[in-house]
Parts: C-alpha cells; structure tokens; sequence
C-alpha cells in the first residue's frame, strides 16, 4: 500500500472493485491446482465460470471454410488498411448490420433492431457500466432483483458511484421478482431519500438460469412506465434458453405494450455466453433512448471493439446459413448438457431450481447446510471447493437472500469432466448424507439405548467394514 | 432534463469543439482522388498510413498468426474464451520488448507492470480514475491534443489547468509557466495531482527536451503528491530514436528508482500511432507503482484488448527482425513526408514550428489572419475548410495561447494527395494577398469583439468541465 494514502484516488484504494471479497478463494483454489485429465486428475474442476464451450466446433469450421473473413490472409489483406485503420466509433456499418440481424434471429424474428441503435462497448461489462454513466449520477440508485451476478457490484457502481438498491426475491415463488418487492424497495428507498433512476435485470438470469414470462415482463413494464423509470435489460444469455417459457424480449413488449415510454427502455447485449466469444470482448448498448445512443456511442471511445474483429463478425454473422444453424445447435447442447447434469444431481437426490436457460443451474444444498445461516453456506463451500475439489459459486456472492442456493456451471467443460464432476459430488452428498444420519443416530442413542443394536445395522453403514460397496460410492 | 445522468446532457465530452466539427464536414464531402476529387482533404486526422505495406507483407509470410493458429495447431478456442484481464503474456512481453526499442533500448520495460487498455483513451482515463479524485486537477501544457477534454474529464470528474506555452519560446515548457499554472490550480481551489504531458507532442511535432524535462522532475520531487504522466503514443514517430527521452529514461539516468519519484512517474502507449492500427484498440499504461496497476488492471475490464487482436500483435512485435526494420522504415518515410509539407508551405511563405517527429507539423499562418483574434482564426479555419477544402485543426481547437496556429497531418494520405493539398492552399493564399487589399473595410468591425473573444476563449478552458456550460461559448 502507498505510504501516503491520498497520492492515489478513492477508486484506486478502496475495494469497491469487489475483488477482494472470499469468493475469490475459489477462484484461487483452482488457479492453484487446476483440473486436467491428464496432467492433472486430482484437481479442482472450474465450475464457476460461466462459459460457453459448447458450440466453438462450429465457428472453426466456418474460419476454416472462409479464409477471406480475416484481414490477414491472403485471401483478405485487400482490406487490411482500411481495416487497421477504422476506429469511428460508430463501428463498421456491415458490423451494426450483422449484429442487429443476430440479435433479431436470437429473438426468432420476432422483433427489429436498427443498426443506427447499436452501439459498441467493452463486453457488457462495458455496455453495463456506460449506460449507468449515462443514465444516473454519482449517488443515484438503480434497483436489482436478488440473486443477481456478482460483477454488477463493480460494472454498475465502482466508478460510477451509482447505488444498488437489492429487490428480494425469494425461493417460495421460485425467486419471480413480485410488484410487491418492487414498490416495496422503491418506497423504502424514496423514505431515505435516495433517488431511483432505473431497474436493472438480466434476462435470461444469472444465476437463476431463467427467463421471464409474459406476466413478470408486463409487471415490470408497467412499475417502470408508473415512476417514469429506466429499464435496463441485459439479454446476453439470450441464445442459450431451450425450453418454455421461450424466450421473450422486452423489445417484444414494447410492441405490444406501447403506452410504456420508449425512452426509458434500453437493452445489454454481448457475444461472450451466446457466442462463447468473451475473449473477443463485443458488447452492445441498444437503446430506445435517442440522446442516450448517442451519448453512449460517444463513450464507446472508451471501449470499442477492435476492428479487426468487427470485420471477421460481420462477415460469420451476415452467413445466415451459419447463424441459422449456429443458434439451433447452441439451444439443442445447452438442453443436452443441462438435462445431463440436473439428471445426474436428481440421482443423487440433489434439486436444482426449474431452469429453461443459461449455462448454469441453481443448486438447492439447503438440506446440506448445519443451519439456515450464511456461516454455514460458505462452510459448506469451503469443503465443496478444498474436499470435493469443485469450484462453484454460493448463493450469498450474488446476493441470495436464503443461504443453501449454489450457482453451478456446466457449459464449460467437456463431457467427461463434467461426469467427473458428478461423481465427486454424488460422493460427497452421500458420504454428507451418511454422517448426518450418523449423527442424528448417535443423538437418539442417548434417548433409546435398547434398539442399539439392531438399529446399528440399518442406519450406520459408515459402521460396516471399509471395504463396503456402499462406502466406496 | 432530469431523466438523463448530468454527464449525458452536458458538452464536456467536447465534442462540440471546431476539431470533432471538421471532421463532421469532410464526412460530408470526403475528398476520393477518382469518386471525388474536389472533395475535403483530411488532414486532421493524426494517422500513420505509410508502412501497411511492410505489416501486409508480414501477414502474407506468416498465416499462423491470422489464422488463430500457433505451430500449425488451432488455438482459436483458447483465444476465444481468453479474456484474464492480465493480458496475453506473449502479447505484453513483446509490447515491453517493442517499448524499449522505440527507445534504442536505453530503457527496459517490465511486462508485469503493463496494463492493457482499449487504446490509448481508455489508458488515459484509467490512470485519470486511478490517481485523482472528481474534483482534482491535472496541469498539461498548451497546446494540448483536443481529445484530452473527454478522455481526463468527462467521465473522471477531474479538472485541466493549462500551462500555457507560447510561440516566443517555440511552445517550451518554461518553469514559470508550470509554477503560474500550480498557482492558477490552488486560486480555483483544486487539488493538483499531476502533470500530464505528450511527448512527442501533439499538436506540436517536437520531443520534449531535456531542459523540459528536467524542469517536470524538479517540479514533482519538490512536490511528493504530484504525478508525472508522460503520452508516449508517438515516441515511434520521432525521426531520430536518439532525440526522443522518454521520462523512464530520466528515471534510469538520474538514479530516481529507490526514491518516492519513482512510483509517481507513469507512461501511456498505444500501437494506433506507430504501427498505424488505431483500429485495433491497442493501449497500454506503464507504471512502478503495484497499486497504480493492481487498480488500473482491473479497471481495464472495462475495455480489454480483443484476444483476437492480442495474439496477431504478439507475434508480429515478437518477430524482431520485423520491428527493427519497421522502425527504421516507419521513421525514414514520416520524415520525408514531413519535409514535402515543410517545403511545400515554405514555397507559399507559411512557416512550421521546427519538428522531429510526430505526424503532423504546427503550421504558423498568424500572418494570414484579418486580426490577431481567434474570431479571425475561426474564419481563416471556415475558409479553408469550406473553400480550400482541407480539414485541419485550429489552434483555439487544442487550446492554444495564441491565435494563427493550425496543425496539419501529413501521414494519412498518399503523395499525390499531399501535393494536390498544397496546391490548394497555394491557390488560395496567392488569391488571399490579391484580394486582401479590397478588406480593408472588414477589419474594423473585428476590432469591437476582439476584447470579448479574449476572455470568452480564456473562460472556456476552465469551464468545459462544467456542466451547466452555455451552448454559445462553443
């Protein structure tokens, strides 16, 4: 730390970032001793990281067939120069095009974009934090329905200074934000004086893994449209949701509900979790809002994509073929693989929260927990990720108003990994299971000491030899 | 209107200003040697176009690196989903590398104290969030490149005083001008937190000198809560390695690294001016100090380099045979260009400020203006815009003291490009001294609002930060 705490910024000294939060143990639990099934059997498995490895196959063989979407080959250098040089911020206009007719065809046609609206940022952790700039001040409070993903914390407030206002959702409705959690939170916060500038939601969500229905999506329309409100959706697991409810844009609701003030309404999107392209960093603000295109296309200086990229998307994306296929397949995987993991948990008697989406599901450990307290969330945690050698996400690091809820992500592993996964934690809820039953056990011998013996048999396996079957699974 | 955050309803993005408005009138009626050969010429872009030649033949003799391959092995799911924000370290390393060639490897750069940014106006930003607080101010000489206006202030909150620079000392920083300023910063009650200087400079074209140089160091180890932000962004352009001192270099001679001058001293980089990939958005801080960088890493998520981009560059900069003769070629041709324009407004009796580097020179016409007013430099800008049909940038537009300056680019366009440019101008200067003796008349309606231009123009340099700025003082 500089010695002299004021030669640096607030920003720069503070943890606002909230990177030093215990998460991040888990993080560096993998780091430390990462996965692989060679070199490195015993490690952890990486399933905090919402990524998606599912559909990459696909866009190296489109690379492979069309050399000419690269400025570098040969067949491309012609338009190098024009390329590397390129930095208007409006972005390449067969870019903007391409980009509006993905976004359209994730929606199934159902809805236009204009290509004038689509502006670029730095991933949506970019898009995030711009529209916050351009839509709040220093202070200013934007409401966000719990459990919500962990960086919002940062993308929304660190630099910004805008407040998040939590609206509570809980598991008896399956987490729905409700009217009543929203006026509620509107009105508290109005009692302290704090000014709500907007409700920020993603949609699909993290770290629920679904997507809102009609009736949640008119509800919302109409709370913001009632205080004259923004509505900042950020739609970047669009592409992922594979069964009902399909999915439903709010650029779909304002079709059919034109009372609501456009101006109000603005839409995240990116190309990291549809595309599994986050190393390319394609963020885009769409927003309804005139002033507000154009004030985030002015701070999109700050993060435009690299025009090396734009070039190679605009040519894949303008392949409707591809597209067309792509977007089939990314739905058809993510279905696959969460019927696979949520199966397998059902085996072993583990519940995930109803999911249509996303690539990650909410595991229910709420049965696992010594106590309904976060202290044993993150006990629990700590064993999944230092015994079990997983790494995954506790409810309370997106902010789960209900200890036991753990984020798990299974789109960025093979197969076989993700079975490997499977078999480390049916071990575990077994092994947890059996030394629960143990324990109770050993409580009522204390109130029946003469069925001891029989009852030893029957409920302690972990009594039997330790050469069992039953241990060993 | 209240809906709106204030930062998106007020102009201090800037980009109001004379210089965003000429790019906004050649994009109207941008000059084509065949589609539009009477259109506006751009030359106020600051754009290196000379060498594509040499990175195009690159690219052709190693297709590994377009093609998202390394050895012949596909990589693009790595890079796909690469987006750690500490960067490629191949990328960094051979960043540090090309760095300290720039700098006849007089200094070495550690890749563990890069940041990688979205170009150089996020890395600008980032360190504005990183040492200052909103409220907190910044000294940069005058004149200083237009964009600064957004990229230190607008979002940051952080204020510019200008240390004012003037042509009768060829635009040196001097040590009263940089003490007037510290005292200008304390009048207006901000917190000065350091100085920020591009070097090469833009608008100027010149390497910072030693004697500037050595006045800045004075300045901060006599002030321990001041940093020194040195734009390196053209340090590849100067035309000779040898006259371009870069301020680690400074830290390295004078044996500053165990001091506290040494955390407090911090460079900008970006590939758009060098390597001529503005596009690419390719930006870097260089800093000693772990939390400078530990804070502007992270903030750097905000606008990461697309690995895509990375991975190319990381092989292009690591070919070292490349670089050398990149760097060798880049700086022959800029300089040969640089002496066309030279000569070529020498010819029409318009002076330069004498330049070794940069892509652009300082073009003096003070004696083409009606009056010695920035009214009248508006309307000299207007003409030549408008009837010679080249867009270049007013001083006024880059803050200068005195009215009559105009940068002008010269690496952006083709020879033939140049040449038709400076036969406009010609045209237009030999008819200005016909038709100069019939305006006698006008001059004098000038003189009444010269007084006010004066004090508008001072006015706006200090209050484009505010928010309730009035639409006329544009």
């Amino acid at each position: 730390m500089s010695l002299d705490k004021n030669l640096l910024s607030k920003l720069a000294v503070g943890d606002k970032h909230g990177e030093d939060s215990p998460y991040f143990d888990g993080w560096k639990a993998y780091d430390n001793n990462p996965f692989h099934p060679e070199h490195n059997p015993q490690g952890v498995i990486q399933m905090g990281l919402a990524e998606n490895q599912l559909c990459s196959d696909l866009i190296k063989e489109w690379i492979k067939a069309n050399p000419q979407a690269s400025i570098c080959t040969a067949e491309g250098i012609d338009g190098f120069s024009d390329i590397a040089v390129f930095q208007d911020y409006h972005g390449l206009k067969q870019f903007r095009q391409a980009i509006a007719a993905f976004m359209e065809k994730a929606r199934g046609g159902r809805v236009r974009f204009e290509e004038e609206r689509v502006v670029m940022s730095g991933g949506a952790t970019g898009a995030n934090e711009t529209l916050m700039f351009c839509l709040a001040d220093r202070d200013d409070a934007f409401l966000v329905p719990t459990p919500y993903y962990a960086a919002f914390d940062r993308d929304l407030s660190w630099r910004t200074g805008v407040r998040i206002i939590p609206v509570e959702c809980n598991s008896s409705n399956n987490f729905q934000v409700t009217k009543q959690a929203l006026e509620s939170a509107y009105l508290n916060a109005q009692e302290t004086g704090i000014k709500i500038k907007g409700l920020i939601l993603a949609n699909p969500s993290n770290p629920l893994g679904t997507s809102l229905d009609r009736e949640t999506l008119q509800t919302l329309m109409d709370f913001i449209n009632d205080k004259q409100i923004h509505l900042v959706c950020d739609e970047i697991y669009a592409a992922t949701v594979f069964a009902e409810p399909r999915f439903i844009s709010v650029a779909e609701m304002i079709q059919e509900m034109d009372h609501v003030n456009r101006d109000l309404i603005h839409i995240v999107y990116s190309l990291s979790k549809d595309m599994g392209l986050p190393g390319f960093r394609v963020g885009v603000v769409y927003s309804y809002n005139d002033s507000v295109v154009t004030c985030a296309r002015r701070m999109s200086s700050f993060g435009l994509v690299s025009s090396q990229t734009q070039s190679f998307l605009a040519a894949m994306l303008s392949d409707q073929i591809f597209v067309d296929n792509f977007l089939k397949e990314v739905s058809k995987r993510v279905a696959k693989r969460h019927l696979i993991f949520t199966e397998g948990l059902k085996e072993m008697g583990v519940s995930c929260l109803t999911s249509n989406a996303g690539l990650f599901v909410l595991m229910d450990l709420r049965q696992m927990l010594k106590d309904q307290t976060f202290e044993s969330e993150m006990s629990l945690w700590r064993i999944i990720i230092n015994k079990v050698k997983i790494n995954i996400s506790p409810g309370s690091s997106f902010h789960c108003s209900e200890p036991g809820w753990f984020r798990v992500c299974f789109a960025n592993m093979d197969e076989d990994t993700l079975q490997i996964a499977l078999q480390r934690m049916k071990h575990f809820v077994l092994r947890h299971r059996e030394n629960k039953k143990r324990k109770s056990f050993q409580e009522n011998l204390k109130l029946s000491f003469s069925s001891m013996t029989y009852d030893e048999h029957v409920r302690t396996p972990t009594l039997m030899s330790p050469h069992s079957p039953l241990v060993r699974t | 209107m209240d809906l709106l955050s204030r930062k998106a309803t007020c102009n201090s993005h800037g980009q109001d200003s004379s210089y965003f408005l000429g790019w906004e009138e050649y994009e109207k009626n941008p000059h084509d040697v065949v589609k539009n050969p009477h259109g506006i010429i751009q030359m106020g872009l600051a754009e290196n176009q000379l060498c594509f030649d040499l990175l195009e033949s690159w690219l052709i003799q190693n297709p590994d690196a377009a093609s998202f391959k390394r050895d012949g092995q596909s990589i693009f799911r790595e890079l796909a989903l690469f987006q750690d924000y500490h960067g490629l370290s191949s990328f960094k390393k051979a960043l540090a590398d090309f760095m300290s060639e720039y700098r006849q490897t007089r200094v070495s750069f550690d890749s563990n104290n890069l940041v990688l940014t979205a170009g150089a106006t996020s890395a600008n930003e980032t360190l504005m969030f990183c040492l200052a607080n909103p409220g907190d101010a910044f000294l940069l000489p005058t004149p200083y490149y237009p964009g600064f206006d957004r990229d230190l202030k607008w979002r940051t909150g952080v204020e510019i005083v200008p240390i004012k620079c003037t042509s009768s000392n060829g635009f040196h920083i001097t040590k009263l001008a940089l003490e007037e300023a510290y005292e200008q910063a304390k009048k207006l009650n901000l917190n000065v937190k350091g100085v920020l200087i591009t070097n090469p400079s833009n608008p100027l074209g010149t390497t910072t000198t030693q004697t500037e140089l050595n006045i800045l160091f004075e300045f901060i180890s006599k002030n321990k809560n001041i940093h020194l932000v040195s734009d390196e962004i053209y340090s590849g352009t100067a035309f000779s390695s040898s006259e371009f001192i870069s301020v680690m270099e400074i830290l390295k001679t004078n044996q500053l690294e165990n001091t506290d001058v040494f955390k407090r001293v911090h460079i900008v980089y970006s590939l758009s001016k060098d390597l001529g990939l503005p596009g690419f958005r390719v930006g870097a801080i260089y800093s000693n100090d772990k939390d400078v960088i530990s804070a502007a890493t992270k903030m750097s998520s905000f606008g990461l380099v697309s690995s895509q981009t990375q991975y190319l560059l990381s092989s292009l900069l690591s070919d070292k045979k490349f670089t050398k003769n990149y760097l060798r070629e880049n700086q022959r041709r800029l300089k040969n260009r640089q002496r066309m324009l030279v000569t070529g407004l020498e010819a029409i009796g318009i002076g330069c400020l004498k330049s070794n580097a940069g892509l652009f020179c300082w073009v003096d016409m003070r004696h083409l203006l009606s009056s010695k007013t920035f009214e009248a430099e508006m309307d000299l800008w207007k003409k030549i815009v408008y009837e010679v049909k080249l867009n270049i940038s007013p001083g006024s537009s880059c803050h200068c003291e005195e009215p009559g300056w105009f940068r002008v680019c010269f690496a952006n366009m083709s020879e033939e490009t140049l040449k038709l440019a400076l036969k406009r101008l010609k045209k237009f200067v030999v008819n200005g001294i016909l038709s100069r003796s019939c305006q006698v008349g006008e001059s004098q309606s000038l003189k009444s609002s010269r007084k006010k231009t004066t004090t508008t123009v001072s006015n706006w340099v200090f209050r484009l930060s505010f928010h309730d700025r009035d639409a006329e003082e544009r």
